[in-house]
């Protein structure tokens, strides 16, 4: 079944446009990665899909309701989370009260501040520093654990691996990959291509605002990828 | 003993200031919005309560319990309906709107009551005094006035954090988009914050009408008061500002024992030393 569906998406910030007709299809329970290069526009469709920016009603199709034209608190209710580039925590809070400000979307379901503990068992020692006290990994981890705590049904990352060391960066994607098998829809933005392609089933690569190769990620040709990325 | 007397009476008087001070605080600390139309709000409370007891025969204190919810619904609606519009365009054009809201308030008071100065009747409680050996007396009045600022700023740091409001309130004051990303609906939060902030306003205009006259145009001053404890105490740090309008209340007192002429300049050169020495305050908490 289809959890997301764009059609056409186009977005603009101001006069200038970042995105042009975006077809993106996303099953629910399947993890799908978006890659490109900086300025691509990776970062401005997850925007749009949350509806930090505003589009059109009908390019984004959420569960079959358009939502292209509602607001990011909107959306996030409807079960649409993102871990946002640069982990965006909120400061003067405590990493405990990061965490739950995820419970404003008002979502019940089975992730709770326990299960976000089992889930990164540091985060518990630490509950009570402020956010900006923590190392870049555990702030990565605070950030994918406030997204969780909302209960949403499609999980939007991005850039999860900016400014970490390879080993929090396989660390994060080894918890990434135990939330997909669980059954998570995630929406993967990364510039590490082979951490992206590893992690999903399904790839799109954007170029210049857009589309430029689409495809199953299993045994797809790296080079064809390497062409589309760079628009060779 | 009378410098000891006039320090107590400028620490009591503190109290009042620091309540003139905490809806500005709040209404910047949480949305960036410097309201020029705070002190004209104070003086519309007022005003708000000289109807009521009028009206109703309700002495001040009791025509609270209209008079803060009337300013929690202005400040809700005020918030939602007209400053949620101005505050994605910087800093100038929520200045400008309050500064035009300031003018209608005082205009609109004007034409409805006169010019004429009114002042609140409490009764008794307002000259009753406390005689503590030594030749030190303390009004019951100020006294009480300092316990409910206190315990405003008590019940504001449990608001803020202790309750899931207060967290997204602070959350918001960090980083209003992200917030909205979390399902924070950031514009009725920013309506229910100038609507608490109001409740503290229609506090602080009642007590302060108790005691001075008023008039049309006695909220610049007490904005410019406001001001002054908000800046001396540190932007963003809630016991900072009832230091500060201790600190403003002490020298207003100090100058006043030296010459009864000096209060209020005694004041204003206190904050300008505090500026000088301590640009960002006392106890500054926002770092922007």
């Amino acid at each position: 079944m289809t959890l997301l569906q764009t059609h056409n998406l186009a977005a603009f910030y101001g006069d200038f446009q970042a995105l042009f007709d975006i077809n993106v299809e996303v099953a629910e329970g399947e993890t799908v990665a978006i890659i490109g290069a900086n300025g691509a526009g990776k970062t401005t469709f997850l925007r749009a899909v949350a509806g930090a920016l505003a589009t059109a009603p009908e390019t984004v199709i959420f569960d079959g309701e358009p939502i292209g034209h509602k607001a990011a608190h909107e959306i996030v209710r409807l079960g649409i989370a993102m871990v946002p580039e640069g982990r965006r925590l909120f400061p003067s809070l405590s990493v405990e009260e990061n965490l739950l400000l995820g419970t404003h979307s008002e979502r019940s379901g089975p992730w709770t501040l326990k299960r976000v503990y089992e889930l990164f068992p540091r985060l518990q020692e630490l509950r009570h520093l402020p956010a900006p006290a923590l190392s870049g990994g555990q702030q990565q981890m605070t950030a994918v654990g406030r997204a969780l705590m909302s209960n949403p049904r499609l999980l939007l990352c991005d850039e999860l691996s900016l400014g970490l060391a390879p080993v929090v960066i396989r660390d994060i994607y080894r918890c990434l990959t135990a939330i997909a098998a669980d059954g998570m829809t995630v929406v993967l933005v990364e510039q590490d291509i082979n951490r992206a392609l590893d992690a999903s089933a399904h790839f799109y690569c954007f170029q210049e605002g857009r589309l430029a190769l689409s495809a199953p990620t299993k045994n797809f040709d790296r080079a064809a990828i390497t062409a589309a990325y760079f628009g060779l | 003993m009378d410098w000891l007397n006039a320090l107590i009476q400028g620490i009591l008087l503190g109290g009042i200031y620091a309540l003139f001070a905490i809806g500005l605080s709040m209404s910047f600390g949480i949305m960036r919005l410097v309201n020029i139309a705070h002190g004209d709000l104070i003086v519309l409370a007022a005003y708000v309560a000289l109807v009521v007891s009028q009206g109703t025969g309700l002495d001040p204190i009791s025509s609270l319990v209209v008079v803060v919810p009337v300013m929690f619904a202005l400040g809700y609606a005020v918030q939602r309906g007209l400053l949620n519009l101005t505050l994605s365009g910087g800093l100038l054009p929520p200045l400008l709107v309050t500064f035009g809201i300031s003018i209608i308030i005082q205009n609109g008071l004007q034409e409805v009551f006169g010019a004429y100065t009114h002042r609140l009747q409490e009764g008794a409680i307002e000259t009753a005094s406390l005689r503590l050996p030594g030749g030190i007396s303390i009004g019951v009045y100020p006294l009480l006035v300092f316990g409910v600022a206190v315990a405003a700023i008590a019940s504001l740091q449990v608001l803020f954090y202790r309750t899931r409001l207060g967290r997204a309130f602070r959350a918001a004051s960090d980083d209003a988009d992200t917030a909205e990303l979390m399902g924070i609906d950031n514009r009725n939060l920013y309506a229910l914050a100038l609507g608490i902030a109001m409740i503290f306003t229609a506090i602080a205009g009642v007590l302060f009408a108790i005691r001075t006259n008023f008039d049309p145009s006695a909220g610049p001053i007490r904005l410019i008061l406001a001001f002054e404890a908000v800046i001396i105490g540190g932007l963003g740090s809630m016991w900072g500002t009832l230091i500060g309008g201790m600190v403003l209340g002490i020298a207003q007192a100090l100058g006043s024992a030296l010459n009864p002429n000096w209060q209020i300049l005694a004041g204003h050169l206190a904050f300008l030393v505090i500026l000088i020495v301590r640009p960002s305050g006392l106890f500054p908490r926002t770092k922007d």
